[in-house]
């Protein structure tokens, strides 16, 4: 079913070899139902098996496969090759991250901040262990949105704030830390809001809006970093107004 | 520094990894853990489980039922203690991960739901959508960061287990991203790397699946238990092998030929397409050489048939079987069929362990779709792993960090040093330092591959099994002649891929073997020339030994509690 060619253009980076990212072609068969994966597959097994990449699942859900490509960030296993201007696909690592070699940046700093939301369920009394929480459909309904995030680094990729101030809680930790307020099980609302009310917090968002137009999974973080802005703010106005009122 | 000695030292960040790993730091916080992964912990192949997780939750169910759908499904070769031990800690493993966040999908009383699943004969399969697998991987991982005795080495791939004395005390591993070896000493050590899967060439495993736990223990003279039993899973897309959950049988999806006849009623009309999947894969098989099934671009394919349960329940409950079909097939499952094809899923074969996860190396733990305990036999039944994944998980997690417990100090560094030179030699100056020559790691891979799915699939016989075992000799002749051209230590993913085929290689090894050696057809093991099951000669699990040339193959009985091997009927 090859038909034709199609060129790619790589980002190179090697960090023992010094020097500068430099990009370098490479022309592989085309098939009309390639993703951009498929392509550089076929460049580390037939063509260059120096060039270095992230993949796993090639389904859209362990979230390792990221790059910019053509100037966006995108999951490489969901891009198809057809649905890119025609001419080169050019393949960035992700902006905005270390690059550590070729397309593989660091995201360990992301992992820093999502542990910093405390990204999980907290309580202070868990009940009898031996019985589920009651939860009903629209209780699940109320955070499945954010709980949807498959840590794929698009939307930081994308966040023009967390280019510039690379201190910036970000998108995804946002979002995973309003998925866990929004649960009926979790008492950890306040903690998770004084820590993202402050100067690295939400307020450094200026709503471009770009982490949700990237987001492969439609979590939406714009939208959830602009909720966390109101539930901080009617939070602290309740404490302004009725000072020793619960935190939630 | 960074430390370098744990009480417990954890290999892989999968569901069974991270709950081994909550359940020794809930067990003592003063415990080290160090949790090594070759992948970030949320890239772990957990991650693309979809349908579901079991466990009897409602008056209607019992264990007792859970057990013999289980042994049923299994054919009888799964060890009916570990049965009896699995269904009984299914529900507070449920319960256990829906007060940790798990968005499991609820009644509209607010209960955890249940859906049906193949080879289960009630509603007895819990989810989350059908992501469930995510979920439960997200949920694990983000609970886990809770606990600070929890050290994560991440991106760190393991080469070797450091060995003392005649037992396991940590292991050796690469850190990919500063190409440098370091030597991680346990009181205690767990593998839970996964399955296999990309020993074959058409399967629904993730690129890192390749058998790598599995290999460390072999090759520290534990071993490999039933590994002839492989899983091939009838709903994969053509091409990629991307799966499409059982869930979408459970919600009420059919099979279809190309002349529009449900065909399962000609081969299980019983239960139809909620047979199990040994018994479904050759069903397809068998269309296929009828010549009624249809033809597409990457060969024949049978027809799943969604669209009388309509877009709603479709959103609903298998939103994400929609999304594959729509992004990787270009086709709407409201409206058109979903082309299938089995493919290689699971491996119920694995590092032989008893009820906690021990093995016969001292130290050494296994856990998840590495061990073999084993509740699957020759057939695992949907659902079944993630709960084994979680209930084995903690078990095991529990045994190691008690084991750790009784070892006031940790284990000689002296030991560790010269393992960790050993390793450096070998794969630095070994490995790395291959010149590139004709044999390519992507030419030698590809070869086991289509071997391994050509000889050692869904139907086999004497003479192709005793082929495949002399060409997997053969390419592990050849593997020796394998050079790189990436000569950096930094993230140099074509050395990872070497280590990788090296262990698939003896882990193909393994398979073929154990398969040849099975005069019988059980389970998911079809062999053409025995096609009957004969318990007089293997009612019993088959054990693959490393040694210098093939594995030894030596058997071990299977236990048998209060269900006494009957033809599986359905």
């Amino acid at each position: 079913m090859a038909d034709s060619e199609v060129v790619f253009r790589v980002s190179r980076y090697r960090p023992e070899s010094g020097g500068r990212p430099t990009f370098q072609e490479y022309r592989i068969p085309y098939r009309s139902d390639m993703v951009v994966l498929d392509g550089l597959n076929y460049i580390k097994d037939h063509l260059d098996p120096t060039l270095t990449f992230r993949w796993s699942c090639r389904m859209g859900i362990c979230g390792s496969c990221g790059a910019d490509v053509n100037g966006r960030p995108r999951l490489t296993c969901g891009t198809y090759i057809r649905d890119m201007r025609k001419g080169a696909v050019t393949v960035e690592p992700l902006s905005n991250f270390p690059i550590l070699k070729d397309l593989v940046v660091d995201f360990d700093d992301f992992l820093d901040k999502l542990a910093s939301v405390r990204p999980y369920i907290v309580r202070k009394d868990w009940g009898d262990l031996s019985k589920e929480y009651t939860q009903y459909p629209e209780d699940v309904d109320a955070y499945r949105q954010q709980s949807l995030c498959i840590n794929c680094m698009l939307c930081y990729a994308a966040c023009p704030v967390f280019g510039a101030s690379p201190e910036f809680v970000g998108p995804a930790a946002s979002a995973l830390a309003l998925r866990y307020i929004r649960d009926t099980r979790d008492d950890g609302a306040a903690e998770r809001l004084a820590r993202l009310n402050t100067k690295t917090g939400i307020w450094e968002c200026t709503f471009v809006g770009e982490c949700s137009v990237v987001c492969p999974k439609e979590v939406d973080p714009a939208a959830a970093i602009q909720t966390l802005k109101f539930l901080a703010t009617t939070r602290h106005m309740r404490r302004l107004l009725m000072p020793g009122s619960a935190s939630r | 520094m960074e430390r370098t000695a744990f009480d417990l030292v954890i290999v892989g960040g999968g569901a069974a990894g991270l709950r081994a790993a909550i359940a020794a730091a809930e067990l003592d916080p003063d415990l080290t853990i160090a949790l090594v992964s070759k992948v970030y912990p949320m890239r772990s192949h957990t991650v693309s489980a979809e349908g579901g997780t079991a466990a009897v939750l409602r008056d209607y169910d019992s264990f007792d039922l859970h057990a013999q759908d289980t042994i049923k499904g299994s054919d009888f070769l799964a060890d009916q203690d570990a049965v009896e031990y699995f269904v009984a800690h299914c529900p507070q493993e449920i319960i256990r991960l829906e007060h940790w966040g798990c968005p499991w999908s609820r009644d509209e009383d607010g209960r955890v739901s249940q859906r049906a699943f193949g080879g289960m004969s009630v509603k007895r399969t819990v989810y989350a959508a059908d992501k469930v697998g995510f979920h439960i991987l997200h949920t694990l991982f983000q609970t886990s960061m809770k606990y600070e005795q929890i050290h994560r080495f991440d991106e760190s791939f393991v080469t070797s287990l450091i060995l003392d004395g005649g037992a396991c005390t940590g292991v050796v591993a690469m850190n990919l991203r500063t190409g440098t070896m370091a030597a991680i000493q346990g009181k205690a050590t767990i593998l839970a790397t996964g399955g296999c899967g990309r020993v074959y060439e058409f399967t629904t495993n993730g690129f890192i699946k390749t058998g790598d736990g599995m290999a460390l223990a072999y090759r520290a003279g534990v071993p490999l238990k039933d590994m002839e039993m492989v899983q091939f899973h009838p709903t994969c897309l053509p091409g990629t092998g991307i799966l499409i959950t059982e869930a979408a049988r459970g919600e009420g999806g059919v099979l279809v030929n190309k002349e529009g006849e449900r065909y399962m009623q000609r081969y299980l009309p019983g239960k139809m397409e909620l047979g199990p999947r040994d018994i479904l894969s050759r069903a397809m098989i068998q269309e296929i050489k009828a010549g009624r099934a249809f033809e597409g671009p990457y060969g024949p394919y049978l027809g799943l048939d969604l669209r009388h349960l309509g877009e709603k329940r479709i959103n609903e409950r298998i939103p994400m079987v929609r999304e594959l079909a729509e992004k990787y097939m270009g086709l709407d499952p409201v409206h058109e069929l979903i082309p299938v094809r089995p493919g290689q899923h699971y491996i119920m074969g694995g590092v032989s362990t008893g009820l906690k996860g021990e093995t016969a190396l001292p130290g050494l733990y296994a856990v998840g779709e590495t061990a073999c305990v084993s509740i699957n036999g020759a057939n695992r039944l949907g659902s079944n792993s993630l709960s084994e994944c979680l209930v084995f998980g903690a078990a095991c997690g529990l045994a190691a960090a008690e084991f750790a417990k009784k070892r006031p100090s940790y284990p000689r560094g002296a030991t560790a040093r010269e393992a960790l030179r050993k390793e450096e030699a070998r794969v630095f100056d070994g490995l790395l330092g291959r010149e590139r020559g004709k044999e390519t790691v992507a030419g030698i891979r590809v070869e086991m591959q289509q071997l391994m799915e050509r000889d050692v699939g869904i139907f086999r016989e004497e003479s192709a099994l005793a082929d495949a075992c002399g060409m997997l000799a053969k390419l592990r002749d050849r593997f020796a002649a394998v050079g790189l051209a990436d000569k950096d230590r930094v993230f140099n993913t074509e050395l990872t891929a070497v280590l990788e085929l090296d262990f698939m290689l003896d882990v193909a090894a393994t398979i073929a073997h154990s398969a040849r050696d099975r005069h019988e057809s059980r389970g998911a093991h079809s062999r053409t020339d025995f096609p009957q099951r004969d318990d007089a000669n293997f009612l019993k699990h088959t054990l693959a030994f490393r040694t210098d040339g093939a594995p030894r193959i030596d058997y071990l009985p299977v236990k048998i509690t209060k269900w006494q091997p009957a033809e599986r009927k359905y």
